[in-house]
């Protein structure tokens, strides 16, 4: 049921009794419902659970991750040379 | 953002090696959520682990911890003539005591398989809008069989809120919802739990916030990780877990390793209409019993949803096949491949117990993955 692969939001449709929208978890396209997550925007990654978008996913705290990663990967390169 | 960002082989090696430095147990990890489970073993991350470290499942399979009474109830509802009774696909094959909800279909229930509680409520719409004869008073209903964690639980509030905005008098569902923090207060009461730090699932602080798991890791002197499923998050878990008990810290906390995604209050409109369609109960578990204020129930304004009210029951005693561990299984005691009916007596085709059943049980991960897992064993053994 943890669909862990966030989707990127298509389009977002208000015209119903919910917020919906459809979203691409790489290249499947899904209907999502956006209810609980009034702050997402058409371009934005979703993290979904059943049906429902449940987070954002914050894509700067995201790259800061990596790119942490990334500087510690280069300095260990570097350490092993 | 690609998820194959999360998958980086040199980031996960770099992972990996700071792990084994740290490593300096024994130490048991225990991750407390079906899709880690099964992430943890299809990638292979326990196979990147020193020896050190073990990790074992907890009580994070939703299908698994269902108890059998709720199969049982299921399977009466299902069976019950005029209802249309709606479940993800996992509950299907999970034995209840007088056979599955599978069985139940090829005897002439009428089951339809969803992916979200939205569509138990489509589907009750549309056949209450084909005529007068599709209502509670004849009988015709459409049933939803609510289980999950605290994640799973919104999308059932949701449902069950439109029903009540659309005065979908043939609507119901038989909620079996359970909280994670009360299952890990009952395994971390047992002096012998065994358990040196917790990998806490992310979708389910996702929406629930993560403070109860700063009060367990204090209390219990457990150290706690949020972490999400791809290989780089479930690694970033651990090492946040090793770095604490390297440490040796006299008080633990819980570390947010999902912070892309997980806050420290979770998800407030989710919480809200949780919170708006149920309340807190005490909730059986599969293989732990009652656990006190675990579950949650309808609220009285809600309560004309409850299929508990609106079948008949013809009480069955549960009764779990005696050779099944899946009781130990879900409180970390053994790993699946420790049982001895794992892959003989019991493997998917033939499940004794619901962790074999489930997308999301240890023992079907297991199963799924068992070369390697059986390797690791062979490699411990040494
Ligand atoms: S392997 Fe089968 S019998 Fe053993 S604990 Fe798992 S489900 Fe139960």
């Amino acid at each position: 049921m943890c669909l862990a692969i966030p989707g990127q939001i298509l389009s977002i449709d208000t015209g119903g009794p919910l917020r919906m929208g459809r979203a691409d978890f790489g290249g499947v396209i899904q209907d999502v419902c956006l209810e609980y997550t009034p702050d997402i925007s058409v371009g934005d990654y979703a993290v979904v659970h059943v049906g429902f978008a449940i987070a954002k996913l914050n894509m700067e705290r995201a790259k800061d991750i990596l790119a942490t990663l990334e500087n510690l990967t280069i300095e260990q390169r570097h350490a092993d040379n | 953002m690609p998820t194959t960002d999360f998958g980086d082989p040199r980031h996960v090696s770099l992972l990996v090696e700071q792990i084994r430095k740290k490593a300096v147990g024994p130490w048991t990890i225990m991750e407390v959520c079906g899709g880690q489970t099964h992430a943890i073993l299809r990638y292979g991350i326990d196979q990147l682990l020193p020896d050190s470290l073990r990790i074992v499942h907890g009580p994070g399979c939703p299908v698994c911890v269902t108890p059998m009474e709720s199969i049982d109830r299921a399977i009466q509802i299902a069976s019950s003539p005029g209802v249309v009774f709606c479940t993800f696909g996992d509950m299907l094959r999970v034995p209840g005591s007088r056979g599955d909800l599978m069985q139940a279909r090829s005897n002439g229930a009428d089951i339809r398989i969803i992916q979200t509680p939205l569509e138990a409520y489509r589907i009750a719409l549309e056949e209450s809008s084909r005529g007068a004869e599709f209502d509670r008073k004849s009988g015709r209903q459409v049933v939803l069989f609510a289980i999950g964690f605290e994640t799973t639980a919104p999308a059932t509030a949701m449902a069950i809120r439109l029903a009540k905005q659309s005065q979908l008098d043939c609507f119901s569902a038989l909620v079996c919802h359970v909280l994670v923090p009360p299952a890990l207060e009952a395994i971390f009461s047992d002096p012998l739990h065994g358990i040196d730090g917790l990998l806490a699932a992310g979708h389910v602080c996702t929406i629930a916030g993560y403070r109860p798991y700063e009060s367990i890791a204090q209390r219990h002197s457990i150290p706690i990780a949020i972490t999400g499923f791809e290989p780089v998050d479930l690694l970033r878990g651990i090492l946040a877990v090793i770095e604490q008990l390297q440490a040796g810290r006299s008080k633990f906390s819980a570390v947010n390793s999902y912070e892309h995604i997980a806050g420290i209050d979770g998800n407030i409109h989710a919480q809200s209409l949780v919170d708006e369609v149920f309340e807190i109960s005490d909730q059986s578990w599969r293989g732990m019993g009652s656990l006190p204020r675990s579950g949650l129930k309808l609220r009285k304004s809600y309560a004309s949803f409850d299929a508990n009210h609106r079948f008949e029951f013809e009480s069955v005693v549960p009764r779990e096949p005696s050779i099944c561990r899946a009781a130990d299984v879900l409180r970390g005691k053994i790993r699946p491949i420790e049982c001895p009916e794992f892959g003989k007596r019991c493997n998917p085709s033939n499940p004794i117990g619901a962790p074999m059943v489930s997308n999301e049980g240890a023992c079907a991960a297991y199963y799924i993955y068992q070369s390697l897992a059986v390797r690791k064993t062979q490699t411990l053994e040494i």
